[in-house]
């Protein structure tokens, strides 16, 4: 025993909490010494450890069967050390992991894995954003054609979307994406998988969240433009001037029509609906 | 008037199913508050199915009552939200720590008990009793570390929590047995003890032995079946307190629905052996 005086709670969980992630041998240099010192203490090292890699591995599967489960949990080691949770509801941790593995050095052969982890964390955001009802395809038609151009679409809360300048990452997320996911709500991916060459192009996705099953499809560069301008409180004709933009082949009565159909948007704001006394 | 509570069941999503349309009365099952506090979708959409067919317990795992720090506001609003939601039957916590400085720690983590621990905590207790306008149950913890600074003995500690902001107790039997064994001391000694008017639910787990030390450092895992010994103590402990809510808590190595409800089962039994002239079964119904 040391004869120091006692160390105060916050000092205490302090230099706990510093052993918990520091390496082993840094033990003899803390306050704890004694205590980290005893074989037991290596229980909550490896719980927390556990802990953080198996949220890890819940919230990036796709990830996981790309590169497999020994390398995935080796790197998601790494990852934890350098960038503990900061949020106490495991299935929200990861935000920095695709960073992460973009910046990874043993994964830089397989610069589409970050990518892949974004469309794992965008999942995850879809399957828990906040319940709305959904726009059915037909509201277009309640409002007259000449004010639709003013008019707003909100997208749903659970609605998420992407484009990937470089590599086919949707399609690599949506064959690797683990079909039979232990989910209750049904959410399994479809049984595919086309085993078809991939087309080594660029991509982008669409989750949308309908029933509350998260579906997900092909969006092109021109899809992701409209949601971001619709997002941005951009009235339908300046969102499809920004589709339009992004890919000036783009037919944009077929986009939308598409975009309602997946269940994308939640409110059609007219014209009259801004700021009312 | 509510049945009182018997023997429930941990939740997990594998299990939604069947718990779902399981039709065995008395059922209750508890899940980790934590995994529920989102804005919408299927996750919460699932618990309400359950809630509106068996009660259900929320068990806190993150509120790091025993840290030197006030509980985040904002985990403390989300978990008001979800009582409010689900009008749970219990909610319990742990005497632990799990965050400091904006770390988040998957853990239950030791502290040492002092009399500033005592503060610190009772007032953080308190806080998270007004927050969810509700009393709590507070779990003892499984020990590892032998720490030889507390000022205050285990059970003296909770029970003056008790005294201070009126919770309850959640009395982890397997937590008790491992860390009997951990530690040196006499589970049943421990539970005889135990202050029974405070306690409002009972854990039952699971455990395993240490890969590299085996039986000389037990782990509470809950990863397997009850074993015997922590059954012996239960019935120590019903003979004594009487029938309280009990819950299996497994949270890994998950078997098949049917196997836990027949651990279910052996605690109904056990249960059923109980004194009537014990303390009362109560309802976990918040009063009215």
């Amino acid at each position: 025993m040391t004869n120091a005086a006692p160390l105060s709670l916050a000092q205490f969980q302090s230099a706990f909490a510093d052993a918990l992630l520091a390496p082993a041998d840094a033990a003899a240099s803390s306050p704890l010494a004694h205590l980290l010192a005893q074989p037991a203490f290596a229980v909550y090292r490896n719980t927390v450890a556990k802990g953080c890699v198996d949220a890890l591995e819940a919230n990036f599967p796709s990830v996981a069967r790309l590169v497999g489960r020994e390398w995935f949990r080796a790197a998601a080691a790494v990852h934890v050390r350098a960038s503990p949770p900061r949020d106490a509801r495991l299935l929200f941790y990861g935000a920095h992991f695709p960073q992460f593995l973009r910046d990874f050095e043993p994964a830089a052969e397989l610069p589409y894995l970050a990518g892949v982890a974004q469309l794992d964390a965008l999942w995850c955001a879809a399957h828990t954003a906040a319940d709305a009802p959904q726009l059915d395809a037909s509201a277009l038609t309640r409002l007259p054609p000449e004010q639709l151009g003013a008019a707003v679409l909100r997208p749903h809360p659970a609605t998420r979307w992407v484009w990937f300048e470089t590599h086919p990452i949707y399609t690599l997320w949506h064959r690797n994406r683990p079909s039979g996911m232990t989910l209750a709500d049904g959410t399994a991916a479809p049984p595919e998988a086309d085993e078809g060459e991939i087309e080594w192009q660029a991509e982008g996705a669409l989750l949308t969240r309908c029933d509350g099953v998260v579906r997900w499809q092909p969006a092109g560069r021109a899809d992701a433009a409209f949601l971001a301008a619709c997002a941005d409180g951009a009235t339908l004709s300046r969102a499809a001037d920004a589709a339009s933009l992004a890919d000036p082949e783009a037919d944009i009565a077929a986009l939308l029509a598409g975009l309602l159909r997946a269940g994308a948007f939640c409110q059609l704001d007219g014209p009259a609906a801004a700021p009312r006394p | 008037m509510n049945a009182p509570l018997r023997a429930g069941l941990g939740l997990k999503p594998e299990h939604f199913d069947a718990a779902l349309s399981c039709t065995q009365p008395g059922l209750w099952f508890e899940v980790h508050a934590e995994n529920y506090m989102v804005d919408g979708g299927p996750r919460l959409q699932w618990l309400e199915a359950i809630r509106a067919r068996h009660p259900i317990s929320l068990h806190g795992v993150s509120a790091s009552l025993a840290a030197d720090a006030a509980p985040d506001p904002a985990h403390l609003a989300r978990f008001a939200a979800l009582v409010q939601r689900i009008q749970p039957a219990l909610v319990s916590e742990h005497l632990a720590w799990a965050a400091w400085n904006g770390t988040h720690f998957p853990d239950l983590l030791p502290f040492v008990r002092s009399t500033e621990a005592l503060h610190r905590i009772s007032a953080n207790i308190g806080r998270l009793q007004d927050a969810l306008g509700r009393r709590i149950a507070i779990e003892n913890p499984s020990h590892y570390l032998q720490i030889n600074t507390h000022a205050w003995d285990e059970i003296d500690f909770l029970t003056e929590l008790t005294r201070r902001t009126g919770c309850g107790l959640l009395l982890d039997v397997n937590n008790v047995f491992v860390s009997g064994r951990n530690l040196g001391y006499h589970a049943g000694e421990y539970l005889d003890r135990f202050p029974a008017d405070a306690v409002l639910e009972v854990h039952l787990a699971g455990h395993s032995q240490d890969a590299h030390l085996g039986a000389g450092l037990l782990i509470d895992s809950h990863d397997a079946q009850v074993a015997p010994e922590v059954w012996s103590l239960y019935q120590r402990l019903v003979d004594r307190i009487g029938t309280r809510p009990t819950l299996i808590e497994r949270d890994d190595n998950l078997p098949a629905f049917d196997e836990l409800l027949a651990e279910a089962g052996t605690a109904n039994a056990h249960l059923q052996r109980a004194p009537q002239a014990g303390a009362a079964p109560r309802s976990l119904e918040p009063a009215a």
